[in-house]
Parts: C-alpha cells; sequence; structure tokens
C-alpha cells in the first residue's frame, strides 16, 4: 500500500495510467464534436452537392477539462484510495478470534461477525491459520483446533449469540496447547462486561502475542426484576439514554401488544453503569396480563424480562364466618364485600384458618375473629413475611380479653364505640386526608364515607406511626404494625356496611388493592416447591436476541441449577414445575470488562475510509454533465435544458396530506356498506350489486337506511370511518400495504367487522381449487382471534331473524366467527350460553353472499340461485342472514343479553291480564 | 392498415376542412365532355333521360314496360303517359394525397405537417365539390355525392398508414376516363412518376391539377454550420460541414424541380401549383377553386 500524507493507495501501479492523461488531451482536442443532425425531406435535392468552406470546429477547452477530470476520477478511483488507512503491521503467525457470544454481543452481532470475517479474510489471504472461539461456553473442551481461515467463514456466519452470559472455557492453557508456529496474534471482539475466566484468557493471549480488542459499538442496556415486598424493575445501562420500557402482553382478543409504557425513574450512576429504578405502576388487571417486559429497541435478551408469578396475582385467604346461604342475608356477611373487592385482581382463597396457611397465600384477611386455633402458627407465617389483614366487628368488640388477643398492630380497648347511633351524642365520622406519604397516598377520601361504629386503640405513644388512616376527628381507622418480615393490618371498622359505608365505596377496593401490593411473594413458597419439584420443565426460552422461541430438545433443569441463572443448558426463558411457572431472565448485574496490555481498537479507526465508491460516483457525475454539455453544443441548449428540467423535476411529486374522500364522508353520514376493491372488475361490480341490494333490504325492512355502497381501495383509503367491509376473495388479489393491515387491525379493534367471502361455496370441498390459501394469506397479518363454525345459540342467529344456516348463492358451508369462550355454560331456563361480550370481528364464510343479494339498476336479481321457488327461498334467508349481520355488527350483542326476558314476558302477561 | 397516430381524428380533421372551405361557395366544374357520360349528376343536359328532375310526360310507346307508365297522368284521360326525368350527369374528381414519410415533416412547432395540410386542403376542397353536387372520391376509391362522402374521406385520411419510404406516387392504372384528379404532394423526391401518369391521363382524357405543398424551411433552408440532413425515413443522408453554403445550390435546384414541374402539367393541359404551410389554406383553396371551375 502507497501511503501520501492521509490518503492511501491499495493498487498505486493503477495511477501510472495518469500519465495517459496528456496524450489523451491531444487526441480529444483533435477530434471534431458530433454534428448537429437534421431531419429534412428535402435532402434528395442536396445530394451529390459540395461544401464550399468546410468548417474546422473544435471541441470547447471545458468539455474537454470535464472529460478529463472523470477519466482521472476514474484512475483515481481504481486505484483503490482509502482516507486515512490502518496500516497493518504483516502479521504472520496463527490467527485466534475470540467472540463473546452471550446475549451481551447480541445488539451489534451482525458487525461482530463482519468485523470477525474480515479478520478471517486477511488471514486466509496471508495464508495464516486461524481458529474462532465462540465464547457461549458450547464449545467442545479440549485444545481449540487451527485451521485454514477460510474454512472458518461459514461456521462465523451460522452462529447466533445465546441468552445466557458469555462463557468462556475453563482453562485457557490447555486450550491454547496445540497453537501451529509462530506469532499467535488475537482479536477478541468483546461485548464489554466482566466474565468469570476473562482475565486468566487476556493474560494467557497477550503472553503469546498481541492482542487487539475491539470493544462493542453500541450502549448496553439491560433489565432485570428487582424481588422485593413490591416487585419492580431496574433499567441497568452503560450510558445514560432513558429509553421506554414496554409491557407486553395478550390485549382483551387475546393477541400480543404493547399493553403499556413504563418511564424509568431517576438513575445512580457507579463506576460508568447508571442504575435506573422502574416502577411497576399498572392497573392490577393490566399487570396480570403483563406476559414480557422489554425496553423500547433493544434487541437482546437481557433487555427482556419475562413475567412470571413474581408479577401477578398475589393469593389472598380469605377467613371469616361461614356465608349465611340465604341470598338475602349475603349482603351482611362480611367476606361478600371482600369477595367482590379482591375477585377481580386476586386469586381468593376460603377456608379455615389452617387450611387458608397451607395453601401458602400471600396476604391472609382475617374478619372479625377471634382467639383463632391456628395463631401460632400464623404468627409464624406472619414472621416470615406474611401480610394479615384483619378486621374489626361486633365480636372483636365483645371480646373480654382483647387486650390480650396477639396479631394486632395497636392494643385496643373492648367495646368500640358508637357515634351518631339513636343514643349518642355526635354525627358519623368522615374520613381525614390521607397521610402523603403513607401507603394511601394520593387516594381521595369521598365525603360520604362515614363511621358509626368503630374499635378504639389503647393511647401509646407509638400509635400515630401505626396510624395509616384515620377519621377525622384522628382517631385511628386502619393501623399497621411489622411483625418480623411480614405485617399485621388492622381496620377498625367491619367489612360489611355495618359499622361504616366505606366497605359500599371505591375507596374500600383501592385501599386493599394498595396493601396487597405491599405484600410480599409467597416467600415460603419455594422453598416448599424445591422439594417437591426437583425439576423444572423449559417451556419457552428466549434467544440471544430475546425473541421467543419453543422449547425444544432441552432437558429439564434441577431446581439448583436454576437458582444460578441462565446458563449451558438452561437458556433464559419460562420454566414450569407442576402448576407453578419461573422465569429465568437473561439479565443480570453488569461490570465493565477493562483491558490491561491489549490493544482496544476504536470505532474511528476500524477501515479507513474507502474513497472508490465516492471517485466513481464523481466520475459518473462529470461524464453525466459531460452529455449535457454535448448535448447542449449539438441541439442549441433545448435539450440540454429540457434534461437539467427533468433531472430537478423528478426530485419528485409531494403527495398531499391524506385527507378524506368526499364518498367516505359520506359513508360514515348514511352507514353505507363497503366493499374491498379486489382489482377484478367483475367481482368488485358484484360486490357493488350485492351490497346494493342488501342496503335495499335494510332500508325496506329495518329502521337501518344505508346509502349506496362505497368501494373501498385498501391501500389509501381511511377505514376509521366505516363499520362493516366485505372483502370476497380472489386468487389475484395483490396483498395490501403493511401501513393498508395497520389501517385494517385498528379498524378491526376499534369495532369494524370484515365478512371474508371467499365465494367458493360450490366447488370447496370436492377437491378443486379453493381460494382457503388466497385467504389465508391475505388475512395473515391481521389480528384475528381463534375462530370456530357459528354456534347454533351465536348471536347472529337471532339478532333479528331466527336463522339456522347462512346461505348465499351456495349453501350448507360453515360460516365461522370468533369462538366461544371455553367454559361457557347456558345458564337455567334461557335457550342459549352468554357467549361472547365482543362483537367477532370477522365473519367468514364460502356461500358468495354478494351474488345472491345483487341486483341491477331495476332491482332484479342478478345472478340466478338454485332452481324455482326453492332458489328464490335461499335467496329470500340470504338477506336474512345479511340483516342479521348488519344488526349484529350495530348492535353487537344487544340480543344476546336476553336473561330477563323471562321476566319481561310475565311482566306482559300481568298487564295483559290488567288490561280490558 | 393501422392508423397513423399522427395524424388527425376525422372530427378535427373535417372541423379544420370546414373552416377553410367556408367562404366559397359550391363548384360545379365546367361540364366539358359530358356527352358519353352516363352516370347522373347536377349537371342538367336538357333532354330526357336518366336523371331526379321532372322534364316531360310523353304518350307511352311500344317498347315502353308497364312498369314505367305514369298510372296518375294516365288515368286523367285516355292515353297512356310515361313521366320522363331530365338526363344528369355528375364530375367525378379524384384526390390524391402524398403518404410518403416526408408529409410527416413539419418544420416548427407553429407550423402543421406538410401532410396535415395536404389533407386539410383535399378535404375542404372535397366539400366545396360535394356542395356543388359532384361526385368526389380518393383515387382508387369510389366516388360518389352527398355530404356523407366527405365524412368518408375524412375518415380515410385518418386511417391512412404513412408509406415506408419517403416518397409516395399513385399508381396509373387506377386512373379512370374522363374524370378530374387533383394530386396533392412534395415532389421532392425522384418525380419520374409525374410523366408517367400525365402520359397516361392525357390518353384517358384525365385532366387535373398538381399541387406542391412544402414547409417554410423547405423553401428558405436556413441551416448552417455542420450539419447532417436525414430523409424522414432515414434511408437517405447527406453530410455537410457547412450547410449555410448550400442554401443557394438547394434553392436553384428547388427552382429547377418546380418549373420543370409546371413544364409537365402544361404539357398536358393540367395546371400546377404550390402552396406553404405557413400561408393560410383558403388561399390555396382559392386558387385550386378557381383553376378546378374554370
Amino acid at each position: 500500500m502507497l501511503v501520501l500524507g492521509p490518503l492511501g493507495f491499495a493498487a498505486p501501479w493503477v495511477l501510472t495510467a495518469l500519465i495517459a492523461l496528456p496524450i489523451l488531451w491531444l487526441i480529444l482536442r483533435a477530434m471534431p464534436p458530433s454534428p448537429r443532425r437534421v431531419a429534412f425531406p428535402g435532402v434528395a435535392l442536396l445530394l451529390g452537392l459540395t461544401d464550399k468552406r468546410p468548417e474546422a470546429r473544435r471541441t470547447p477547452w471545458w468539455l474537454l477539462l470535464l472529460r478529463l477530470l472523470a477519466i482521472a476520477a476514474l484512475i483515481l478511483a481504481f486505484a483503490g484510495p482509502v482516507w486515512k488507512p490502518v496500516v497493518q503491521g504483516p502479521a504472520s503467525g496463527p490467527l485466534l478470534v475470540v467472540m463473546d457470544a452471550g446475549w451481551s454481543a447480541a445488539p451489534d452481532w451482525a458487525a461482530r461477525q463482519t468485523r470477525a470475517e474480515r479478520a478471517l479474510t486477511e488471514a486466509a489471504a496471508q495464508g495464516r491459520p486461524a481458529a474462532l472461539l465462540l465464547a457461549d461456553g458450547q464449545a467442545d473442551p479440549g485444545p481449540l483446533r487451527f485451521a485454514p481461515a477460510d474454512t472458518l467463514l461459514a461456521g462465523l456466519r451460522a452462529a447466533q449469540p445465546v441468552s445466557w452470559p458469555t462463557t468462556l472455557p475453563e482453562d485457557p492453557q490447555a486450550a491454547l496447547a496445540e497453537i501451529p508456529e509462530g506469532r499467535l496474534s488475537a482479536l477478541w471482539l468483546a461485548d464489554g462486561l466482566d466474565h468469570p475466566n476473562r482475565t486468566g484468557w487476556l493474560s494467557a493471549l497477550s503472553a503469546r502475542g498481541p492482542v487487539t480488542v475491539v470493544p462493542p459499538q453500541r450502549a448496553l442496556r439491560v433489565l432485570s426484576l428487582h424481588d422485593g415486598d413490591t416487585p419492580s424493575l431496574t433499567l441497568t445501562a452503560t450510558d445514560d439514554g432513558a429509553p421506554g420500557i414496554l409491557a407486553i402482553g395478550p390485549d382483551p382478543q387475546g393477541i400480543e401488544r404493547e399493553l403499556a409504557r413504563l418511564v424509568p425513574g431517576e438513575g445512580v450512576s457507579d463506576s460508568g453503569i447508571l442504575t435506573r429504578p422502574v416502577a411497576i405502576d399498572l392497573p392490577p388487571e393490566l399487570r396480570n396480563r403483563v406476559t414480557r417486559f422489554q425496553i423500547e429497541g433493544e434487541t437482546h435478551a437481557g433487555a427482556v424480562v419475562l413475567a412470571d408469578d413474581r408479577v401477578k396475582r398475589r393469593k389472598v385467604g380469605l377467613v371469616g364466618d361461614a356465608d349465611r346461604q340465604a341470598e338475602g342475608q349475603q349482603l351482611l356477611s362480611q367476606l361478600y364485600y371482600l369477595r367482590r373487592a379482591l375477585a377481580p385482581t386476586t386469586d381468593l382463597v376460603e377456608g379455615g384458618l389452617g387450611d387458608v396457611l397451607s395453601t401458602a397465600p400471600d396476604v391472609i384477611i382475617v374478619a372479625d375473629q377471634v382467639e383463632m386455633a391456628e395463631v401460632g402458627e400464623l404468627a409464624e407465617w406472619v414472621n416470615e413475611g406474611g401480610l394479615l389483614i384483619r378486621f374489626a366487628g361486633p365480636r372483636m368488640a365483645a371480646f373480654d380479653r382483647l387486650i390480650d388477643e396477639p396479631l394486632l398492630p395497636v392494643m385496643l380497648r373492648q367495646g368500640g364505640r358508637d357515634i351518631g347511633g339513636a343514643l349518642s351524642w355526635g354525627d358519623p365520622r368522615g374520613l381525614a386526608p390521607f397521610a402523603g406519604d403513607g401507603v394511601f397516598a394520593g387516594l381521595r377520601a369521598p365525603d360520604d364515607v362515614a363511621v358509626r361504629a368503630q374499635l378504639m386503640a389503647q393511647p401509646a405513644p407509638d400509635l400515630t406511626d401505626r396510624t395509616i388512616a384515620a377519621l377525622s376527628d384522628n382517631t385511628p381507622l386502619v393501623t399497621r404494625d411489622r411483625l418480623g418480615q411480614g405485617q399485621v393490618v388492622l381496620f377498625h371498622v367491619t367489612a360489611n356496611a355495618e359499622w361504616s359505608s366505606l366497605p359500599l365505596s371505591g375507596l374500600f377496593v383501592e385501599m386493599l388493592d394498595r396493601l396487597i401490593a405491599t405484600a410480599r411473594v409467597s416467600p415460603a413458597d419455594e422453598a416448599a416447591d424445591d422439594r417437591d419439584q426437583p425439576f423444572w420443565t423449559p417451556e419457552m426460552v428466549l434467544d440471544g436476541f430475546g425473541r421467543a422461541a419453543p422449547a425444544e430438545g432441552l432437558a429439564p433443569v434441577p431446581a439448583t441449577d436454576l437458582a444460578q441463572g441462565p446458563g449451558v443448558g438452561r437458556p433464559a426463558g419460562i420454566y414450569a414445575a407442576g402448576d407453578r411457572r419461573v422465569a429465568l431472565n437473561a439479565a443480570g448485574p453488569l461490570a465493565l470488562a477493562t483491558w490491561p496490555g491489549a490493544t482496544v481498537e476504536s470505532a474511528a479507526q476500524t477501515a479507513g475510509r474507502d474513497l472508490k465508491g465516492l471517485l466513481i460516483a464523481a466520475a459518473a457525475l462529470i461524464l453525466a454533465l459531460d452529455a449535457l454539455g454535448s448535448a447542449a453544443l449539438a441541439r442549441g441548449g433545448r435539450v440540454a435544458a429540457m434534461l437539467l428540467v427533468a433531472t430537478f423535476g423528478m426530485t419528485g411529486t409531494r403527495a398531499d396530506a391524506q385527507d378524506l374522500k368526499p364518498e367516505l364522508m359520506r359513508a360514515a353520514d348514511e352507514v353505507a356498506l363497503a366493499y374491498v376493491e379486489t382489482g377484478d372488475d367483475e367481482v368488485d361490480q358484484t360486490s357493488y350489486e350485492g351490497l346494493r341490494g342488501l342496503s335495499l333490504s335494510l332500508r325496506q325492512r329495518t329502521s337501518v337506511e344505508p346509502g349506496e355502497p362505497v368501494a373501498i381501495d385498501l391501500d389509501r383509503d381511511e377505514l376509521s370511518v366505516l363499520t362493516f367491509l366485505y372483502w370476497p376473495v380472489t386468487a389475484d388479489q395483490s396483498p395490501p400495504s403493511p401501513q393498508a393491515y395497520l389501517r385494517l387491525n385498528h379498524f378491526l379493534r376499534s369495532g369494524g367487522m370484515i365478512l371474508f367471502d371467499t365465494r367458493d361455496g360450490d366447488v370447496a370441498g370436492v377437491g378443486g381449487p379453493d381460494m382457503s390459501e388466497a385467504l389465508r394469506s391475505l388475512a395473515a397479518p391481521l389480528e384475528i382471534p381463534p375462530l370456530a363454525p357459528v354456534p347454533e345459540d351465536h348471536v347472529l342467529t337471532r339478532s333479528f331473524y331466527l336463522l339456522g344456516d347462512f346461505p348465499g348463492r351456495w349453501k350448507g358451508n360453515p360460516v365461522w366467527v370468533e369462538a366461544p369462550p371455553a367454559g361457557a355454560e347456558a345458564a337455567e331456563g334461557v335457550p342459549f350460553r352468554q357467549l361472547n361480550d365482543g362483537v367477532s370481528p370477522v365473519v367468514i364464510g364460502a356461500n358468495s353472499w354478494a351474488e345472491a343479494w345483487a341486483v341491477d339498476d331495476n332491482g332484479f336479481p342478478t345472478f340466478p340461485i338454485g332452481r324455482g321457488w326453492e332458489g328464490e327461498q335461499q335467496r329470500e334467508m340470504a338477506y336474512r342472514f345479511g340483516i342479521n349481520l348488519m344488526m349484529y355488527v350495530l348492535t353487537g350483542n344487544y340480543k344476546s343479553d336476553q336473561v330477563h326476558v323471562p321476566a319481561l314476558l310475565d311482566r306482559l302477561r300481568v298487564e295483559e291480564e290488567l288490561g280490558p | 392498415m393501422t392508423p397513423n397516430p399522427a395524424a388527425l381524428s376525422p372530427a378535427e380533421l373535417r372541423a379544420r376542412a370546414d373552416a377553410a372551405s367556408a367562404h366559397l361557395p359550391g363548384l360545379i366544374l365546367s361540364a366539358e365532355r359530358l356527352a358519353a357520360m352516363v352516370a347522373p349528376g347536377a349537371h342538367g343536359l336538357r333532354r330526357a333521360g336518366p336523371g331526379e328532375d321532372f322534364w316531360q310526360y310523353r304518350p307511352a310507346h311500344p317498347g315502353d314496360t308497364a312498369r314505367s307508365i305514369d298510372w296518375r297522368r294516365s288515368a286523367r284521360s285516355d292515353a297512356q303517359y310515361v313521366r320522363d326525368r331530365e338526363a344528369q350527369t355528375a364530375q367525378s374528381i379524384g384526390l390524391w394525397v402524398s403518404a410518403g414519410q416526408g408529409m410527416g415533416y413539419g418544420g416548427g412547432a407553429d407550423r402543421p405537417t406538410k401532410g396535415h395540410r395536404a389533407q386539410v386542403l383535399a378535404l375542404a376542397l372535397a366539400m366545396v365539390l360535394l356542395r356543388g353536387g359532384e361526385k368526389v372520391g380518393l383515387l382508387g376509391q369510389p366516388a360518389r355525392a352527398g355530404r356523407v362522402q366527405a365524412d368518408r374521406i375524412a375518415e380515410a385520411f385518418a386511417m391512412a398508414a404513412t408509406a415506408a419510404d419517403d416518397s409516395d406516387a399513385p399508381t396509373p392504372d387506377l386512373l379512370r376516363p374522363n374524370r378530374r384528379l387533383v394530386i396533392l404532394s412534395d415532389f421532392l423526391t425522384d418525380p419520374a412518376w409525374v410523366q408517367a401518369l400525365l402520359a397516361r391521363a392525357g390518353a384517358l382524357g384525365v385532366r387535373g391539377v398538381l399541387m406542391q405543398v412544402l414547409d417554410p424551411d423547405e423553401e428558405n433552408f436556413p441551416y448552417s454550420g455542420a450539419v447532417v440532413f436525414r430523409s424522414l425515413s432515414g434511408r437517405v443522408r447527406h453530410d455537410s460541414r457547412d450547410a449555410a453554403g448550400l442554401r443557394q445550390a438547394y434553392l436553384t435546384r428547388l427552382a429547377e424541380r418546380r418549373d420543370w414541374l409546371r413544364a409537365q402539367a402544361d404539357g398536358a393541359g393540367w395546371h400546377f401549383g404550390h402552396h406553404s404551410t405557413d400561408h393560410a389554406p383558403a388561399v390555396a383553396l382559392g386558387w385550386l377553386y378557381r383553376v378546378l371551375g374554370g
């Protein structure tokens, strides 16, 4: 390589061609420019004429200069110029490439592969033997085998990062035992973190030759789950960016999507590593649904925290008097209110205290109990970290040894007090505002919550410390005390509406949620399970990039190994044992690596900037200018101007901001039915006519009065104003653009419905061509829930007409809608089940409904159906299906809500009897 | 036959021709050599014969068929009468417009091509003639009377394909006796066919007009410098290093060509005229009107 100042040339001998430039100048100068070409019909009259004074014209100097510049640029380009090249001394010995291959190498894995490939290619060109050490812990034990460098390339390209930390072989000396002759040079593609054995390897390699370290090009950000009283996330990063944390899980339709976005808090910096806490501040309904947390924009396993039982529902044990069976008395039961408040967000266990304790709950709620039998075990459980919530009540108030009752946060006076009763002075008390730093901070006490009776605490110096909620006269309402690792909370009122109206207010639910969120998650549970379940089976594992993959070919993992975090044979993922599921997350504590004695390659000096492409581009540009100039000479400038205009005119016509077509505005106005344009004119025309026929029937028979049908171009039209979309499936339909699919998914989520019609009901299933493949490919990117054939008691069968079948032009083919939830049961006395709370976003069938509905301009059917009267009957049924479908689209499950029908019928009967 | 994309549509052509011929009254060709004509037309011969107009009633002769007796007239008297009509003839005009590639030339954006101008002229002439009751047709196609014929001619122009060669010449075999013929061309290529055509026409008693339609660029030769001249079909080319020096020689040759054509036309009893596309077509039409009507 020839180096001139900051410029280096890979093939300097090409530069000798520059000598030819002056000769070229002479040749080009002597060559005349091309004459003008003129079309002239009178040329026959010119034949044989000779020029009197032939003009000698020379190429103008600027054109010559352009051409010479272009050629010079080409010559320079092929000489392989490099700006500030890295001059590497000629290495001769064997080459060892060490690639960190844990999850921390995943973010810039492709760049690492490229760098390693470059090194191997260079080594292959120089004929040096090479070896590749993938530090994923899966390498064969024993000495590294060196081979010609190009044989390693395939293995390098196939390598993938793994979802456990980078693992280096334990004994560097043994691994380096068989190095060929020569000084070993090592290239270490590091992930920036410190790993076990790393220093040993570094010193072993340094002892044998130069070590070049390629540090990671991107800052590493990892997410870990912090176990504690309240599980929270920790964002650890080597830079100070604050990316959002996405909480991902199934939405109510069962489709995986981003449920919430968490914002990291203020960070603490420690030796280059910034740690930020991320509170999981989500409503319990949402939190229970989260399956994984992920750093936005990061693609490695360390950026993913899989959610397991720890962030999920708490198990709450309820202990109290058994329910009184009669329905009317249920409202008096304390447990009733607790059950209603807790059931949506927690798993409830009810029973005697002993039974409840044996299920290892996170929280135990005891309503108005004294002298409990298993109080010793309960105290032990609280000591180990359980949360005990007790409610007062008449039994506690009447208990004469209340002072001796254990497991109470404060000493209580016997008897309690009544305020606002018939025989007492004073009004019922309201709540004092909650302390700003307590567990209830931020909750608002409603004015209408009043307490008529409460248990009073013995005055004590620490009473105010233990009070976490008080009445307006500063007497305690809720008190709390820590006991061992756990806590005991007492509500000084009952959990029913007897003593106060608190259980009737939403505040009650919020207070309980707050308290339960402070509970530690089943502290004693794991040990017990570990004994019972010595092996954990992987259910789902992550790859190095944080993508979920089914667990295949993995053996069950002993519980003791699992406690050591992810490693070889136990990738990060979800592991199950019995009913329990535990997440093994990739991220661990970060420690930055240092490289004493090694050359750290910085990104700036990696390769030097290759100028070849730039020079060739410049030559092409100059040649284009030359063409313009020549054209200007030959054509008097007009063509050149045109070319210039064309060049600059091509900068693009700006697309206007999307605005709604008037057609769509009309559709929104008139509830017009819409169909998807397939590009097949005949099918589109049929869709139009079909929807027109259906609109006509709707106008005649129902109060829905749709306007003219609208054709929808999925790639361009806004769907948000539509309610119903008819989509005939054709074999050669081109799938819409990704943006269109985004709009379609939004359309489905916001309550729209698509009727897919494969129109092949006459041939499907008899081995002929059918459209199911086309349908599958068209609908694959849509968020469609699991489907099932329409059950007999689906709302679709009775939203306007009572229907048994849904014929179109063909009949007898199944029609598919969203599958009913498992376990739906018919209530007694009702002939159908309470199905789908929502409207099925798609209806799929093959009956070619549009052809059955289609009418021409005069209102006569366009297509024949079946034969004679029977066929017309089928057409009528097709219209009825259409009307039912539109009713279903427009009114949802309204007709499903018919549990009250017997009552309504009864009332009608009474009115009939009373009437005249 | 594929339609020539550059050609005007029939409606457009017709509109232009209408505008060009609007100010001329219907042209009745001078009736010469009409004695032997058989085809009826607008030229009344003041004697009984086939025609449109009533001429006389005459008593039926033996030999008249029963069909020829006018029963209404006969019912008024005892004798049988036959209705005679006035014998009429019409002149037939053939039009021929060169379809050579050279006719597709238009020197500037503000001027039509020579072919378009020639077609407009021909169609305008046809309209004037048809208004006068003459029969008009393109050479080689039947001549007919009536306004519809103008539409047919316009359509034929619009559908006409361009010849592959620079030059185009009418076939002398298509000439029919006692017709008139109007030839519109640029006469820039080898004009030997003119001689043959005129000789044949003379033999058949066909008379007519040669009209040379040229672009101003062809009349003035406004070129200079190094130029490669190329015919429109690209088959003939001429390289010049000094086009301005060729102007005089070219203009001389053009004048010689015109003189030759005029001499040929005069010799056959024909007329020769020339027209430049930067002049109004009405001027040329007026000239054609004059020489054909005179």
